[in-house]
């Protein structure tokens, strides 16, 4: 029983094929086989969302789905959101608006932030914090991540994008 | 966080997974979402040598309407049924309610099918069911039958679902048009099972209640009806005694256990105000 099988899946425009036990959990086939650790694991319980990737349109939490489970699916992961070397919006917008410190949650947030932005280009901060609740950060206190997305809403609806955390500038020392 | 090993299938058609089921008996388990089953198989209290994913079977998702009922497939997600233009004109109570179910993730994935068949008291739809009156189709072998929501659910993870069953579609009479609905739901935070939660419908004539259904979850070790008040408020109108009461009539239904969201005396004051609160906001909803 429990032979291993070959999954194949597209994985950041690639097709990949991996084999795997049926028990194995996509957030360990992404990280130890495809060796994209961005995805991250922060519980056994499917509560913090840092294993979130973007799966078949949808953002899932790698840790609670079978790998062959991912059989002829499209999964992005962090690792596929920067194209041609230029960050994504969001990844700019986390930057700019200091939506992040460890980064161990950045990865999971990022891809939810990715998949409600497509889904909803022009959210409220309320809507951000409804729609990211699967999410989980210590250390930002989240205050900054709804900035962040909101930067990265503003430069994908092609609008002018300016940080609320200016540089100081020389004269104002 | 690492399950035991075990097998995996995953058939095309229903009567496939159904053989399936018949051929691996206790052994095996269905795989629908997977957000209550992985997670009590990675914490090992649960360890069957056979998953029986309906991940592909496309004929359990969908929402229609037909025959004055409203009509679910099992498979049919939480994230669908917020977005579904059919429920939100004809069947609100089921958006408000999946919208407090979880996190965006687990509603991408979590089935209506799997939650009720999950027979988890903390789990909000077998309320919501019973207060929309829905019942339940369990396809085997032999066949379907139909099941009332009110009958379905027997104890702590217990179900009228049999071994070789799977339920495969959820029937809700459509409500009636000016039918008032409320789910009030008491959490911890975001993402949490209910602390209490009441689910309410109800219609109104010339000033009174002329039909209540009130569901409560996480009170006792099944969802229940409140039956004592929902009886008690038939024909009257809905002032502050008869709140009151309705709501000293659904506490005296609840058997809590006491965990970490409270103890008894807490969940079941708490049953109290949610019915309270799900009683005057579907009210307030209702055409008058």
């Amino acid at each position: 029983m429990s032979n291993k099988t070959v999954v194949s899946f597209n994985l950041n425009g690639k097709q990949t094929d991996v084999i795997v036990e049926p028990r194995e959990l996509l957030i360990h086939t992404l990280r130890e086989k495809c060796l994209h650790t961005g995805p991250h694991i922060g519980c056994e319980t499917s509560h913090c969302g840092a294993c979130t990737v973007d799966f078949n349109g949808m953002s899932v939490k790698s840790c609670t789905l079978l790998t062959v489970q991912a059989e002829g699916a499209e999964v992005q992961t962090v690792e596929g959101l920067a194209q041609g070397g230029e960050l994504h919006a969001l990844q700019e917008g986390f930057m700019q608006e200091h939506g992040l410190q460890c980064g161990f949650c950045t990865p999971g947030m990022l891809m939810r932030a990715y998949r409600l932005l497509h889904e909803n280009p022009s959210p409220s901060d309320e809507e951000i914090r409804y729609w990211m609740a699967g999410n989980l950060c210590r250390c930002t206190g989240y205050q900054n991540i709804v900035k962040a997305v909101q930067y990265a809403a503003r430069k994908l609806r092609g609008e002018a994008v300016e940080t609320s955390h200016p540089l100081m500038t020389a004269d104002t020392h | 966080m690492i399950p035991r090993p075990f097998e995996y299938h995953a058939p095309k058609t229903l009567p496939e997974a159904i053989a399936l089921l018949n051929e691996y008996g206790a052994e095996a388990k269905v795989l629908a979402g997977g957000h209550s089953l992985l997670p009590m198989m990675k914490l090992r209290f649960a360890e069957p040598a056979h998953l029986i994913d309906l991940g592909k079977l496309a004929e359990l998702k969908g929402i229609r309407e037909a025959g004055g009922e409203i009509r679910i497939g099992a498979m049919t997600t939480e994230n669908e049924l917020i977005w579904s233009e059919l429920l939100q004109t004809h069947c609100p109570l089921i958006v408000e309610g999946a919208r407090q179910i979880s996190d965006p993730q687990v509603r991408y994935r979590g089935t209506l099918g799997g939650d009720l068949s999950h027979g988890d008291p903390g789990n909000d739809h077998p309320a919501l069911m019973m207060a929309l009156d829905a019942s339940f189709v369990l396809m085997g072998e032999h066949g379907e039958r139909i099941v009332s929501a009110d009958d379905f659910f027997l104890g702590t993870y217990a179900t009228l679902l049999e071994p070789g069953e799977i339920m495969t579609e959820i029937r809700i009479p459509t409500p009636a048009a000016g039918t008032g609905s409320c789910y009030a739901k008491l959490k911890r935070k975001t993402g949490d099972f209910a602390t209490a939660a009441a689910a309410v419908t109800l219609r109104t004539s010339a000033g009174t209640l002329s039909a209540v259904r009130i569901a409560l979850t996480n009170v006792a070790d099944t969802a229940l009806r409140a039956r004592d008040a929902e009886q008690y408020l038939q024909g009257k109108p809905l002032d502050e005694p008869a709140l009151a009461e309705a709501a000293r009539l659904a506490m005296a239904a609840c058997a809590p256990v006491a965990d970490l969201r409270g103890d008894i005396d807490y969940k079941t004051a708490m049953a109290g105000e949610m019915t309270r609160r799900a009683l005057t906001t579907a009210y307030a909803r209702a055409a008058h």
